[in-house]
């Protein structure tokens, strides 16, 4: 096992050159003179030389390289163009509530969509199943940066039991979360149903039922268990678009967030901030998908064989 | 529910090519007296916040959204055919310098790169399209490498090598018309996926820009009138989700159909 999870641990240090080496070229990505560009047309030629030296942008580009990767392994990303202050300081600073947002949207994801899966699953081709997949559909569907708005105007708006936006209390966290969760939840619901129905048609499944095992206890103790080893890993894969649909949704109901943060320094063109916020989000997903793998090979040893 | 989706698909086609005669309002034309104004009989969808008929603007933003859909999936397709085509009949380190491009993108959550792309090249429909095709591609290509690793061991494909047929020929006439059908699945699946994101790059004010009529940006302009005017919200939220679903239930319904094991299990 050891020696697997050093190869998957080896395999992911050139994904993250790779994702750090992109991040480091957006900068020189932008049209024209970058410094000229985020300063705007009107600044002084004075002006544009500093921000090029303060970017460093006045530097040979192997040179630029070389001190972003270096400033990365010791945790500097630069300072924000627009407060001056360390950029890992102000990511770091909104990360808990974009990590709250994220866990409290996984929750009712998950919270949600194993009811309705292994119901649609139980009662496969009736209305129960058709109801469960169609809103399953729907729930894939609808984008999240309209199911906010809605949300909002429903439960904020016209019946007055939630908060807007913002973050505070629990109530704060409800809106969000649903409008985030309930793509998950669609997708988790459909995975639910298909390998629970896999499981179902097992013998061991339907050598318990032979020995008298209950239909519920058969379809939760056995076949539920066996089929939770895929939810599970399409629970960690889809933690990236979970970190994505944040930026919408912390936009959405103005989270202080680090989605928040970027959609804020994109408008500013503040890049050093852009990069940073990229960079992270990027580094979480890598990590996460790892750490599912390792899981899941823990869980289902056939993996580390292959 | 392949059928619905079809014809979802077909009355948003129909409909972004016939908006102009269907409606007698100009997406761009203000009635600034009656901004804000709710649905009537005759603003069937109400007006904007500068008195725009929000029912002309849904039509002609159902344009921009095919059009970026259909853009994206075509050009992701084709370089995604391409470069997963020749990884996986060559194999060795052309495989491991595409694959390793690959791992970098996919390394990237979603719309995340894009959001990036979009951020330093600036806010527009083409540089939505860009950045959208430039990581739309991968799929396709992991998608096509698979089915071709399995393509390049059938026997037909070895007689044909074996006849001494050119490679580019045994690749565009044997290998890569085996990968169609899933494909066209994944294409299918594709634009509406292509749509949501360019609706929500858009939204956060990084692609199409006012005053061109796309839903994004419509749902963009009615966040600051969510309380008093709440159907600049709903209406083109509706449009993206209706079309979203029917190109959700086509390919779903085609992927059935080219594979019948998976409606089995689904």
């Amino acid at each position: 096992m050891l020696r697997y999870f050093a190869r998957r641990l080896l395999l992911t240090v050139p994904v993250l050159l790779g994702v750090a080496t992109l991040v480091f070229s957006l900068i020189h990505l932008i049209p024209g003179d970058p410094a000229q560009s985020i300063l705007g047309e009107t600044a002084s030629p004075q002006e544009v030389a500093d921000l090029r030296q303060r970017l460093g942008l006045d530097r040979p580009l192997v040179e630029q390289y070389g001190l972003f990767l270096r400033g990365l392994v010791r945790g500097d990303l630069g300072r924000s163009l627009r407060t001056s202050q360390p950029v890992t300081a102000m990511i770091v600073e909104r990360m808990p509530a974009t990590m709250e947002l994220a866990a409290a949207a996984m929750v009712f994801a998950i919270a949600t969509a194993l009811p309705l899966g292994i119901a649609a699953a139980v009662w496969r081709g009736t209305a129960v199943d058709h109801s469960a997949m169609t809103l399953a559909l729907m729930g894939i569907s609808i984008p999240n940066f309209w199911l906010g708005p809605l949300l909002a105007i429903v439960f904020a708006v016209e019946l007055g039991w939630l908060p807007v936006s913002g973050r505070g209390t629990w109530a704060h966290l409800v809106l969000p979360a649903i409008s985030l969760g309930a793509a998950l939840a669609a997708i988790l619901a459909r995975m639910t149903r298909a390998t629970l129905l896999e499981e179902l048609r097992e013998q061991y499944v339907q050598a318990a039922r032979a020995r008298g095992t209950s239909a519920v206890r058969a379809i939760i103790r056995h076949a539920f268990r066996n089929s939770l080893i895929p939810v599970v890993t399409l629970v960690g894969l889809q933690f990236g678009a979970v970190l994505t649909g944040a930026v919408i949704t912390e936009t959405i109901f103005a989270w202080p967030g680090i989605g928040r943060l970027l959609i804020q320094s994109i408008g500013f063109r503040d890049y050093p901030l852009v990069q940073g916020c990229i960079l992270l989000i990027a580094i979480t997903y890598v990590g996460v998908n790892l750490l599912t793998d390792l899981v899941y090979s823990v869980l289902d040893p056939r993996i580390r064989y292959n | 529910m392949a059928r619905v989706g079809a014809g979802i698909v077909i009355l948003a086609v129909v409909l972004a090519l016939v908006g102009p005669f269907v409606t007698p309002y100009d997406p761009a034309g203000q009635e600034l007296p009656l901004r804000l104004a709710g649905p009537t009989g005759t603003h069937l969808f109400g007006l904007d916040e500068l008195g725009r008929d929000i029912f002309a603007r849904v039509l002609a933003g159902a344009r921009i959204s095919l059009l970026v859909g259909l853009v994206v999936v075509s050009v992701s397709a084709t370089i995604g055919i391409f470069l997963g085509a020749i990884a996986g009949y060559f194999g060795g380190r052309v495989d491991e310098s595409i694959s390793r491009v690959m791992d970098i993108l996919l390394a990237f959550p979603g719309l995340l790169l894009a959001i990036a792309l979009v951020a330093v090249l600036g806010p527009s429909l083409t540089n939505v399209v860009i950045a959208l095709s430039l990581i739309g591609w991968v799929g396709y290509a992991r998608l096509v490498r698979g089915q071709v690793l399995r393509a390049r061991e059938l026997e037909f494909v070895q007689a044909a090598r074996a006849l001494g047929a050119r490679t580019s020929r045994i690749l565009l006439r044997h290998v890569i018309p085996t990968t169609l059908p899933a494909v066209t699945v994944q294409a299918t699946l594709g634009m509406g996926a292509a749509i949501l994101a360019e609706a929500a790059l858009s939204f956060l004010g990084l692609g199409v820009q006012p005053p061109t009529p796309s839903w994004g940006t419509m749902l963009n302009g009615g966040r600051a009138h969510l309380l008093d005017a709440p159907h600049l919200t709903i209406f083109p939220g509706i449009a993206i989700a209706v079309l979203v679903l029917g190109f959700n239930f086509l390919g779903d319904g085609l992927r059935d159909a080219l594979d019948p094991a998976t409606s089995q299990r689904r």
